[in-house]
């Protein structure tokens, strides 16, 4: 099964430069991996100011678990937020922080 | 800490659609707000984004604008029978219950299954939490005794389960028998009890499938079962274990027959809100919460999958602690519509502070008449469809679909506390069992302006459904066509001759959710003339039934096939409404490309793209659509759903599946990326190449063909069309391209 190779940096800095896509294959795997973390604690963004702010939170159990913040975090891009959260990810799923900053 | 903002005036109306001098209540719930104060809005656009049209309603004065005070309504929501208590029912010393059921979630709290009991007394046959068949005995002085099998059930397996209290001889039977019998998993039981206290006298409603308590007013019903519940016998007699186990399929045998105070058929008044006893006492009830009827009884025995060949196989109801009809709140204010007030998309605006509710309806014109040439239909049953769903943030796929984080607003954060609200078509019950029947009575929380989804475009900033159809009405409205909106319940009820009165009918973005009277009656439009822009796609797709007896609330079987997020089980798929097979359009026989020229082939929730126009575009018959379009222009490179006109759901041309061989296909899009994939209907092995990036099927189309008797059809083929009508204020190709047709069909000149 497709795993995270920490040493594939590169995929990293292909996903800061599109968050959006079009993807590689290889990116395109490795999104799948994090985005297919299961409920409870995946994360997810929550509206602050509609199209402009947005905070973090960790989604609970499925059906009612409570919304966590994240907190001192803030985002005002989907783009920002997006590579913020694989940097979290990444780093939670192998490890190792991305130097890519 | 940051505050997590929610909903805190919440509200919804009797009705969706109304004419002048009609009147529609309006309900409110309020947390935190002593008062609200509420008017009536207009509503034209409901986008919040910059990049947009903005968000634009115009206030409507009326009387019923002003200052109303804030109170909380609570929705009870968990489905169960009530039988008003009677005579047949008093006088209990012995007696003996049973049943059969199939529960789904045995273990997960005490669940009542038939109970009759009060202050006075009483008893409750139940499953307790262990998950074993329970009996509890009230002697309305203090004296509650509780008897189990201490066996749990197995969880969707078929019980008999028969319970008997023997005053006389001071001894309690309880009895549960699984249908099948495994070589490891015993579930079985029988135990004979002592009887520690008498059965007190209750003063009660009976109830099957909760318990009940009585409020100042009201009732309020706890304890809900969830699972099945098939043929449940009540007699005035503990009868002897043999009895109690031929009691199912003899109710009325003459060993025990004198005895029987109710016996119900759930397989009678299917489809209705009503339960039948057939015993002599007609202690016939009525259902709380709509539970889903048309289900495989114990008896099921997979010769028959349609409930009116064989109705004595689908005796069951299947109960569900988060069913929900109608909310039941108190009205707030009615607003008679007033006479002058034009056909349109209006809301009633509540307000308290920063928290603001607009409760959407649709003013139609005076009865019998239409005030322009145009209808702007409003699929408000796949608002119902869509309405309340938590996919988002209960579902582990939402984000891996969309290739970006789902994102919540006040609305997801409400309703994710707050189940009683109820769910979408789009959901598993609290058992894992589908959703199948969605209301209008209560506040539909994503039918809102302002609203986005949470998880089909990136950050919260794509509309969807009813506020992505408020594109439409911006563009409209800038544009200067006049229209008048009518809906699909009023579609439903009065048909083609609805239609008729409109030289054009124009859609939504995503109407998806058609009855069969609504598919008939626009077909039958379009063959005498009628002209039809389909301005969306993944339409005409699912059939619906509605209720004739039960207003406000539609049912779907998801059965076979489609873009479904649950699967109905074999032996399911015909509706309980109408007993019509349910499923796709296509799986009917009738595929949206038979009505509307183009079918729903693929989707993607990540970015939208352009078209390209096709050598049929060329052809004079369509030369009115693409004056002034250039040859090679890439239309819809642009927009407010994912950046592009073709986009989220696709429809293309396909002559197998009914397309009229006329079809001109005018235009098709490319450049999907990976997120995009065929439908499973499109599917009948495993692809490799199953991707934007590598199946050519993955494209939207643009359409156009005539029909008889003067009329044409064109369609877009793509959910993210009307996104794309407001760039650049209006002036783009999407835009004139729309416009054409519109001018165009509104021209009486037969095509």
């Amino acid at each position: 099964m497709y795993q995270i190779d920490p040493a594939r940096v590169e995929l990293a800095a292909e996903f800061k430069a599109r968050p959006f896509g079009p993807h590689s294959g290889d990116l395109h795997r490795l999104l799948n991996l994090m985005r297919a973390q299961t409920l409870p604690g995946r994360l997810a963004l929550l509206t602050l100011i509609p199209h402009r702010e947005w905070a973090l939170i960790r989604l609970g159990p499925p059906r009612g678990g409570r919304f966590e913040i994240v907190e001192g975090v803030r985002y005002h891009s989907p783009a920002e937020a997006e590579w913020d959260v694989f940097k979290r990810r990444w780093q939670a799923m192998t490890g190792q922080a991305l130097a890519i900053d | 800490m940051t505050d997590i903002r929610t909903r805190s005036i919440l509200g919804y109306a009797d009705r969706f659609s109304v004419a002048p001098g009609e009147r529609i209540a309006f309900k409110a719930s309020c947390r935190g707000h002593a008062h609200y104060h509420a008017d009536i809005v207009r509503l034209v656009s409901g986008d919040l984004s910059p990049a947009g049209p903005g968000f634009r309603e115009e206030l409507v004065p009326t009387g019923i604008a002003g200052n109303y005070p804030g109170r909380l309504q609570e929705i009870a929501s968990g489905s169960y029978a009530l039988v008003a208590d009677r005579p047949a029912l008093h006088g209990l010393s012995d007696f003996s219950v049973v049943a059969m059921v199939w529960p789904t979630t045995p273990g997960r709290g005490s669940q009542v299954l038939l109970s009759r009991r009060s202050r006075t007394g009483g008893f409750d046959l139940a499953i307790d939490a262990s998950g074993a068949l329970a009996l509890v005995i009230d002697d309305g002085r203090g004296g509650v005794a509780e008897y189990s099998t201490g066996r749990p059930l197995l969880a969707r397996e078929w019980y008999l389960i028969a319970a008997s209290f023997d005053a006389a001889n001071g001894q309690v039977m309880l009895i549960q028998e699984p249908q099948i019998a495994y070589a490891r998993a015993d579930s079985a039981a029988m135990r004979v009890l002592p009887a520690k206290v008498v059965l007190g006298e209750a003063a009660a409603e009976l109830s099957i499938a909760a318990a009940l308590e009585p409020l100042q007013f009201g009732l309020r019903a706890f304890a809900h079962y969830n699972g099945k519940i098939d043929s449940p016998r009540l007699y005035r007699a503990a009868l002897p274990e043999a009895s109690l186990r031929q009691a199912v399929t003899q109710p009325a045998a003459a060993a025990y027959g004198a005895s029987l105070v109710a016996a119900w058929d759930f397989s009678r008044d299917m489809g209705s809100d009503r339960i039948a006893d057939l015993s002599p006492n007609r202690l016939d009830g009525r259902l709380v919460n709509l539970p889903t009827r048309a289900m495989k009884g114990w008896n099921w025995d997979a010769s028959e999958q349609d409930w009116r060949r064989a109705p004595q196989q689908y005796g069951a109801i299947h109960f569900h602690d988060d069913d929900l009809y109608d909310a039941g709140w108190q009205t707030d204010f009615v607003l008679e519509v007033p006479e002058h007030l034009k056909s349109g998309i209006y809301a009633a605006r509540l307000a308290d502070g920063e928290e603001v509710e607009r409760i959407p309806f649709f003013v139609r014109p005076r009865p019998g008449t239409a005030s322009c040439d145009t209808l702007f239909l409003i699929p408000t049953a796949s608002y119902m469809a869509y309405a309340n769903e938590h996919m988002g943030y209960d579902s582990d796929l939402a984000e891996l679909t969309a290739g970006h984080l789902p994102t919540m607003a006040p609305e997801d954060v409400f309703l994710n506390a707050h189940r009683e609200y109820g769910y979408s078509f789009y959901e598993t019950h609290s058992d894992g069992s589908g959703v199948s029947l969605s209301s209008r009575l209560r506040p539909i929380l994503n039918m809102r302006p302002g609203c986005t989804g949470n998880w089909t475009g990136p950050a919260g900033t794509s509309p969807w459904q009813f506020n992505a159809d408020l594109h439409i009405s911006a563009w409209l409205e800038d544009m200067g066509h006049r229209y008048d909106v009518a809906t699909d319940e009023d579609l439903h009820a009065e048909g083609l001759a609805l239609l008729e009165r409109y030289r054009v009918v124009v859609t939504g973005t995503h109407p998806e959710y058609y009855s069969t009277a609504m598919r008939d009656a626009l077909g039958a439009y379009l063959q005498r003339g009628g002209r039809l822009m389909y301005l969306g796609a993944n339409g005409f797709y699912w059939r619906i039934a509605f209720n004739a007896a039960l207003p406000g609330v539609i049912e779907l079987r998801r059965v076979e096939d489609g873009v479904r997020d649950w699967s109905g089980e074999p032996g399911e798929y015909y509706m309980s409404f109408t007993g019509e097979y349910g499923g796709l359009w296509r799986r009917n026989g009738r595929p949206p490309q038979s009505l509307a020229g183009v079918g729903f082939v693929a989707q993607g929730f990540d970015v939208s793209s352009y078209y390209r126009r096709l050598p049929d575009s060329f052809d004079p018959r369509a030369a009115f659509i693409f004056e002034g379009i250039g040859p090679e222009e890439k239309i819809g490179n642009f927009g407010l759903a994912g950046g592009g006109a073709a986009g989220l759901e696709l429809d293309i041309v396909d002559r197998a599946l009914g397309s009229p061989p006329h079809t001109l296909r005018l235009a098709a899009s490319e450049g999907h990326g990976q997120l995009y994939m065929l439908v499973p209907e499109e599917v009948t092995g495993t692809l490799p190449n199953n991707d934007g990036t590598q199946n050519p099927r993955i494209r939207g189309e643009l359409a156009f063909f005539e029909t008889p008797n003067g009329g044409a059809v064109f369609s877009t083929g793509s959910i993210a069309w009307a996104g794309s009508l407001s760039h650049a204020n209006n002036a783009n190709n999407v835009s004139r391209i729309t416009d054409n047709v519109l001018r165009r069909f509104r021209d009486p000149r037969p095509f």
